[in-house]
């Protein structure tokens, strides 16, 4: 018994590791192309669930900004739209953030030190923060996209059936696993086996050769912003739906930061390792170490484990080596 | 269209076309550095032309010009009869000048085969959709793709280390790899940053019979920079000389070699 449930946290831990992968995925697809560490893909996340979340409730963008200036009381289309047709037109706002962003950011600061570009990042985050707070209004919203939610029932039966001990997993976890999966299949098929994935794995290797085979560094650039714009709406769906739209997503980036340094900040399969292996780690070492120290182990363990590994091996399990040439 | 001039033929029978590109007057200025001073020259069809000169000459300037990584001051580049506005490197590479470098610019991160297959990027049309599902336009582009490139393997004799990373590779197999990649895009004018630099005596034999053939079968038009005199001499068709930034020198080797202002500039530095 004591076994059996030891397992049910490792496969709850798993599937948590599964959306922290999510987030650092997206950290990764930009540092990996640009060698920007982009603070605000956590903001990214929120700001595409808000948006999801306001288009998919009809509700008018700007509201309170419309209402104060003109002194008129709008807030709702009076419509609503269904979750396939509001994920595409988020998807499709995320693609002109990456636009933006990329004419107004970072088309500016090209040859500039690493560290301005993150500063710029961070401003970045802030300013989007703000915008999807004046847009779309800071209320906790809900987000509902017609994934299955609760404990699965089936499996509770299967394995109470089976083992003799009832396994408690969330449907929306097992949702959250798959989509994912489909996500990095689908990533890892476009960056191996396209044209455009091609020209992004020569752009993130060396920008001087990219140049001279005739690949735009801006076109990749855009190209990539908005693919970290989509899986970072993804992940704001998935987040959003398990603990509600709300200030609070856009830390979710916080979790990915151990996330990267375990797997390594250029690897994405390091993304996904990484985050299988902290969501695994924090949850047994809060069932077998928490209740010896007190509980609430969840808080630090990630950022524990990263220290660790950045005194051990700084690159991650799958970055690129560091070699010094004297 | 450029006034055509008859066309000529090499002392060895080889065909050399009207001019291809055609430099007026160029100057590039680094603040108060000048690195090229009012240079002009020509590139015909069919020809290998050199760029040669001491260190510091201005060479590798002079190709970044043409390659686009550097905008000049003054001057015009006239390309296939059109002159060429100010562009990007990339857009560059699309008309048609693939080049190489002098460091070595490739993908370490990606196989042999990988690498040579970027070069043929502004090759593929297919749309993202026939590309996701592999069929149609996508298959069809890529099939011709492979066998484009798996010519270029064979002929540069690279065959067992397709599948190889970049990265673990020696120099001279690297340079080769360079090469193979300009060559995939199928350029009207291979620029060649150093070709021979840092190489041993057989590497670089290989390297001079792969550019002379490379010219001789497909007509390729090559513009290399150099400074192994020898190697130049016995290479090219027409050597430009550069010192201080400015052209001292223009024609046939041999016409350079009498050059008594080659002579003391180049051979007299090197003598020192």
């Amino acid at each position: 018994m004591e076994f059996l449930y030891a397992s049910e946290v490792l496969v709850n831990g798993l599937m948590a590791g599964v959306m922290y992968a999510l987030v650092a995925l997206g950290f990764v697809l930009i540092y990996k192309a640009s060698g920007v560490f982009n603070y605000a893909q956590g903001v990214m996340a929120l700001f595409a669930a808000m948006t999801l979340v306001g288009i998919m409730e009809g509700r008018v963008p700007f509201a309170h900004l419309i209402n104060a200036l003109f002194g008129v009381h709008v807030s709702h289309f009076g419509w609503t739209v269904p979750a396939f047709f509001g994920i595409a037109l988020t998807a499709l706002i995320m693609v002109g953030l990456a636009i933006a962003v990329e004419k107004l950011v970072l088309k500016h600061l090209v040859g500039q030190e690493p560290i301005i570009l993150f500063m710029a990042t961070i401003g970045l985050a802030w300013f989007l923060e703000g915008l999807g707070d004046v847009m779309w209004g800071a209320d906790v919203k809900v987000l509902d996209v017609g994934l299955p939610q609760g404990i699965s029932d089936g499996i509770e039966a299967a394995t109470n059936d089976w083992l003799g001990y009832g396994f408690f997993i969330d449907r929306l976890d097992i949702w959250a696993t798959v989509i994912a999966a489909a996500l990095v299949a689908g990533l890892v098929g476009f960056s191996q086996y396209t044209k455009q994935g091609r020209a992004m794995r020569a752009v993130a290797d060396d920008h001087q050769a990219a140049l001279s085979v005739g690949i735009s560094l801006r076109f990749i650039w855009i190209m990539v912003w908005s693919i970290a714009g989509f899986v970072a709406l993804v992940a704001g769906i998935m987040w959003g739906t398990k603990s509600g739209v709300q200030f609070s997503l856009s830390l979710i980036a916080l979790k990915a930061l151990p996330v990267l340094m375990l797997g390594g900040f250029t690897s994405i399969p390091g993304a996904i390792v990484g985050g299988l292996i902290i969501g695994m780690g924090e949850k047994l070492f809060e069932y077998f170490i928490g209740p010896m120290v007190g509980g609430a182990t969840e808080n630090w363990f990630a950022y524990v484990l990263a220290l660790l590994f950045l005194v051990f091996r700084p690159q991650g399990l799958f970055g690129e080596r560091i070699i010094e040439r004297v | 269209m450029i006034a055509t001039p008859a066309t000529e033929f090499a002392t060895d029978g080889r065909r050399i076309g009207p001019v291809l590109m055609d430099l007026r007057n160029i100057t590039l200025r680094f603040g108060g550095v000048v690195a090229i001073k009012d240079i002009s020259f020509d590139i015909r069809e069919g020809e290998i032309r050199a760029i040669i000169g001491p260190n510091g000459a201005g060479k590798s300037s002079m190709l970044n010009v043409i390659s686009g990584f550097y905008v000049p001051q003054e001057g015009e580049i006239w390309f296939e009869g059109k002159k060429r506005p100010p562009m990007k490197p990339y857009e560059v590479a699309r008309l048609g000048l693939a080049r190489t470098f002098q460091n070595i610019a490739l993908f370490d991160g990606m196989s042999v085969l990988d690498n040579i297959m970027t070069g043929r990027l502004n090759r593929m049309k297919a749309p993202l959709w026939s590309q996701a599902i592999w069929w149609g336009r996508a298959e069809r582009e890529e099939v011709e793709n492979r066998e484009q490139v798996e010519k270029i393997i064979d002929f540069l004799e690279i065959q067992n280390i397709r599948k190889t990373p970049v990265g673990r590779l020696p120099y001279g197999l690297k340079k080769r790899v360079e090469l193979a990649r300009a060559l995939a895009a199928e350029p009207r004018i291979l620029l060649l940053d150093e070709p021979m630099a840092g190489m041993n005596v057989e590497e670089k034999e290989d390297m001079c019979r792969f550019i002379l053939d490379l010219n001789d079968e497909f007509g390729t038009t090559i513009a290399l920079i150099e400074h192994d005199m020898g190697v130049v001499m016995d290479l090219s068709d027409r050597v430009v000389v550069m010192d201080y930034g400015r052209k001292i020198g223009d024609g046939t080797p041999d016409e350079v070699r009498a050059n008594p202002e080659v002579i003391s500039a180049y051979l007299g530095v090197s003598q020192e």
